[in-house]
């Protein structure tokens, strides 16, 4: 019941033996150790194993590895090199969205997705994208905001001070 | 050797302790088991290294909010660093030595490590500083006061020579412990009150960080647990041939343990197996059954009393009112997971836990291992809230691992993690205020009836009367001027005994919901708006009453709202905190209730970062809102019915309002927040939705409760009924 699947994970060819039916987010955590894309509820509940098949987001935790053929799959380890992922993850940083950072991964890839078809979305664009990805510590505003940032590279959200060598001596308010 | 070597040599250490304020300063050589006399046990170090970096290691664990970035800033400030320069270490599991100051062993909880280390931290910091600049001056034989510091340099302000921290490290290992050391004026400072970006958010953005699921040791295999909801029962073993993807089964006395190369291979092949199970300890009880008992023991079993105000009396109230709670799961995102290797006579675990040393008693408890030969990985926590405070899931993967000689890493289902919570108890409250001629109370009696968490978590916790202070927190604190107040606590037990836990905002979720919406009932009884109500009651605690008037005033309080809508409004201490929140709602649908706006203002003493008292702010709202609309556990023949977000709804993007976190400025203590959100966010939500609706939810969660009048007055029988004896009534007759 085993077969061998060769995968464009991240851009790279990766072979796995596994059960066609066995959910990409089991082949990417336990099969390739790419273990930023996570585990919340297993039926597609939560969106915290969100990845991209061809730039869409899709919930890895049903889609069975026996699905994805030559599709390309983006996880969070590699969507900041993709330009729409480097703007959020900036975003994300400036504003600091994550608190335990479990669900952000999939947050992330789920915003991106969503700046990949839409540019500039509208505030119900953001709620109806994002309403499937679970926050437990309620992150939400700050995720609605960052995905604004990123978008417009505005925000009346507080910025976050990055630490570093010149960063305390001479603080600039933000 | 099992442990890391805690204190590099060649550093000058200062070590305090987070439970007093002794400081000691010892020399390169020292180790830990030597550091100090007996009566001095450090649990936190700072060490300047002498390639310049100073490194604090401290016992708190960082959940997401914060600590780490807020701990480093305090120390930076008073050591006049910057923040860069500070490396903060997590302290290895050992309880002996990272005791916390308000909690009993070393744990992180209860929104205590900022309000534990505040003090402590920046004396130690203020110490080493002192020392250093004593080194320096007594160096070039100036004084000490003609020197000073900036980003760990230290210079003679006259002839401009100046020293690295570095270079003084052996020097400043000599110079004697100052016994006075001032601390840095508040106006002075220029790293606390930024909004540094906490260390962690890097890599959380990236997919980097490793939680606790993400750890997987070389060979390491994955467990998938069958464990039946009910709680006591026992698999009944049967000898099936292994199935096919299955490397092994363990079988403990509570549950089976499939175990395969990944999750996935080891959670379908139990998903297949059909287990027997012995139900013959378990008590099959029902959610009809749970309310039924806890009412009967809150009008029959003993009540402990709390507060008993001499000047009470018993008068007859003019209002009461019974608030029923129902249980609650943590649900956090990262469903329950640890990882154990089990060798010959040492063991290794990997785990996100908010409590590393009640990780590490239990190993040693379950193995006989020496402490010494146990080590405890602890990684970050994909959320806590009260729940990686426990260590039952952690317990049975040691169980399972020490049948296994590989290590095994066991997650939880999201069922599983669902159905084998140990919940926030459920409570039934009742309350009654008898009134003066203008509608103020001036008799208060409260009667709680719950579960103490306490008395199984923390005995030493249990005040001198027998009463669980969690349980009454929020109740016999009241910050309200009335005059005679009377608080009952009677203890209650779920029906099968099972364990039930801390839970993100712990005794004041309850409290502060029936003490706020019931003051929202007298108000609304006196014909008084509810926020000039609170503000004739709260004359004598003016923090309190500084955020009741902010937070209207930001909220526009007495805008006028179209019909349909409503604003509530909740006030409260906790966690040493001031904080009052106004929510509107918009009720116009029948459907549903939408949350449109959330002004919250708080005093939490001095803002060490902004940025992430806002955040921890804005996540408790969503998070108490998440409880107050739809959260319950409910029990079908002794077991959770709930099992996945489904069915255990949490608030989603699309349902959060607009909110706007207001903090005071204050020279006061800094105190607590992580909690503080979650405990005001329902209250002020129920007040809204009376405010809309003339509803008044007594029974939690909000969504049934709505859901249910709405339906009993839409013509329906009831209401009908309702009418006939009101109209009867109206004409002067017995109904
Ligand atoms: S784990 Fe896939 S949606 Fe929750
Ligand atoms: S940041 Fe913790 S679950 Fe989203």
């Amino acid at each position: 019941m085993r077969s061998t699947f060769t995968l464009n994970i991240n851009d790279e060819r990766r072979t796995v033996t596994a059960p066609p039916r066995m959910p990409m987010l089991w082949v990417l955590r336990d099969l390739l150790a790419l273990t930023g894309t996570k585990y919340g509820c297993g039926i597609a509940q939560c969106g915290a194993c969100t990845v991209h098949l061809d730039g869409k987001a899709l919930r890895s935790c049903v889609l069975p590895v026996g699905d994805v053929g030559d599709g390309h799959i983006t996880t969070i380890e590699a969507v900041g090199r993709t330009d729409n992922g480097e703007k959020v993850q900036r975003a994300w940083m400036e504003i600091e969205v994550a608190q335990c950072g479990y669900c952000q991964p999939g947050q992330i890839m789920a915003a991106v997705a969503l700046l990949n078809e839409r540019p500039a979305p509208a505030d119900f664009e953001i709620d109806a994208a994002m309403s499937g990805n679970l926050c437990r510590c309620g992150t939400y505003p700050r995720i609605r905001e960052a995905i604004k940032l990123a978008a417009t590279g505005k925000t009346d959200a507080m910025r976050t001070l990055v630490i570093g060598p010149s960063a305390d001596s001479e603080v600039k308010e933000p | 050797m099992l442990r890391r070597e805690l204190l590099k040599t060649g550093a000058f250490c200062v070590a305090f302790s987070l439970a007093s304020k002794n400081r000691q300063a010892f020399a390169k050589s020292a180790t830990p088991a030597d550091a100090g006399n007996a009566a001095f046990s450090p649990n936190a170090f700072i060490q300047v290294l002498p390639d310049g970096q100073v490194r604090l290691t401290i016992p708190n664990v960082e959940m997401g909010q914060g600590i780490y970035t807020s701990e480093a800033a305090i120390l930076a400030e008073e050591m006049d660093l910057g923040l860069d320069q500070v490396i903060v270490d997590h302290a290895p599991a050992s309880p002996e030595r990272y005791t916390m100051p308000l909690q009993a062993t070393q744990l992180t909880g209860g929104s205590t490590s900022i309000r534990g280390s505040w003090d402590v931290l920046r004396s130690a910091g203020a110490t080493a500083r002192l020392m250093l600049i004593n080194a320096a001056a007594s160096r070039w034989s100036v004084r000490p006061d003609s020197c000073e510091a900036k980003r760990g340099v230290i210079t003679h302000i006259e002839s401009g020579r100046s020293l690295d921290y570095a270079m003084l490290v052996d020097d400043a290992q000599r110079q004697s412990v100052p016994d006075v050391v001032p601390l840095k004026d508040h106006r002075r400072f220029t790293i606390i009150g930024k909004p540094w970006q906490r260390t962690d958010t890097r890599d959380k953005v990236l997919g980097a960080t490793r939680f606790g699921i993400d750890a997987q040791p070389p060979g390491h295999k994955c467990a998938a647990v069958i464990i039946n909801p009910v709680w006591h029962a026992r698999p009944r073993l049967q000898n099936a041939p292994l199935p096919a993807g299955a490397h092994e089964i363990v079988a403990l006395d509570d549950c089976l343990a499939v175990i395969a190369d990944d999750f996935w291979t080891a959670s379908e092949v139990a998903r297949t197996l059909s287990v027997e199970w012995d139900y013959g300890r378990c008590t099959p009880f029902d959610t009809a059954q749970l309310r039924k008992a806890m009412n009967h023991a809150a009008s029959n079993a003993e009540a402990l009393t709390a507060r008993h105000d001499a000047s009470w009396s018993g008068r007859t109230p003019a209002e009461s009112a019974e608030y029923e709670f129902p249980a609650l799961a943590h649900a956090a995102l990262e469903p329950m997971n640890a990882t154990v290797a089990c060798r010959k006579d040492e063991l290794e675990i990997w785990i996100g836990t908010q409590a590393p040393g009640r990780v590490l008693d239990a190993a040693h408890r379950l193995t006989g291992f020496p402490k010494e030969r146990i080590q405890v990985h602890n990684h970050y926590l994909g959320g806590g809230f009260g729940r990686r405070v426990e260590t039952d899931q952690v317990e049975q993967a040691i169980r399972i691992a020490m049948k296994v000689d590989y290590p095994v890493k066991v997650i939880w289902s999201r069922a599983t993690d669902i159905r084998r919570d140990l919940p926030r108890p459920p409570f039934l409250d009742r309350i009654s205020a008898a009134l003066d001629d203008d509608g103020f109370p001036i008799e208060w009696t409260d009667h709680i009836t719950g579960c103490s968490i306490f008395t199984r978590f923390a005995p030493q916790f249990m005040r001198e009367d027998g009463v669980d202070p969690d349980t009454v927190d929020g109740a016999d604190n009241l910050p309200y001027s009335i005059p005679s107040v009377h608080v009952r606590w009677t203890p209650f037990d779920m029906p099968d005994e099972r364990p039930i836990g801390w839970w993100r905002g712990v005794g004041p979720t309850h409290n502060l919901f029936r003490v706020e919406c019931f003051l929202d009932e007298l108000a609304d009884h006196a014909g008084i708006d509810p926020y000039l109500y609170r503000a004739r009651l709260l004359q004598h605690s003016p923090r309190l009453l500084k955020v009741l008037h902010l937070a209207a005033e930001k909220a526009d309080w007495h805008r006028p709202l179209d019909q349909g809508f409503g604003r509530g409004i909740a006030v409260g201490k906790a966690y040493e905190s001031y904080v009052c929140a106004v929510v509107e709602v918009d009720a116009t649908s029948t459907s549903e209730i939408r949350l449109t706006r959330c002004v919250c203002a708080v005093d939490c003493g001095v803002v060490i970062n902004p940025n992430t008292i806002v955040a921890q702010i804005e996540g408790g709202l969503i998070f108490g809102w998440t409880a107050a609309l739809w959260g319950e556990l409910t029990y079908a023949a002794g077991a959770v019915e709930q099992s996945n977000f489904h069915d255990y709804r949490l608030m989603r993007m699309n349902e959060v309002p607009s909110i706007a976190v207001h903090l005071v400025e204050s020279d006061e203590h800094p105190s607590g927040v992580g909690e503080l959100g979650t405990a005001i966010a329902s209250p002020a939500l129920a007040n809204a939705v009376f405010n809309a609706t003339g509803f008044r939810c007594r029974r939690l969660p909000l969504v049934p409760a709505i859901a249910e009048h709405v339906q009993s007055n839409s013509g329906g029988l009831k209401q009908r009924l309702d009418n006939l004896v009101s109209s009867f009534t109206r004409q002067g007759g017995e109904p």
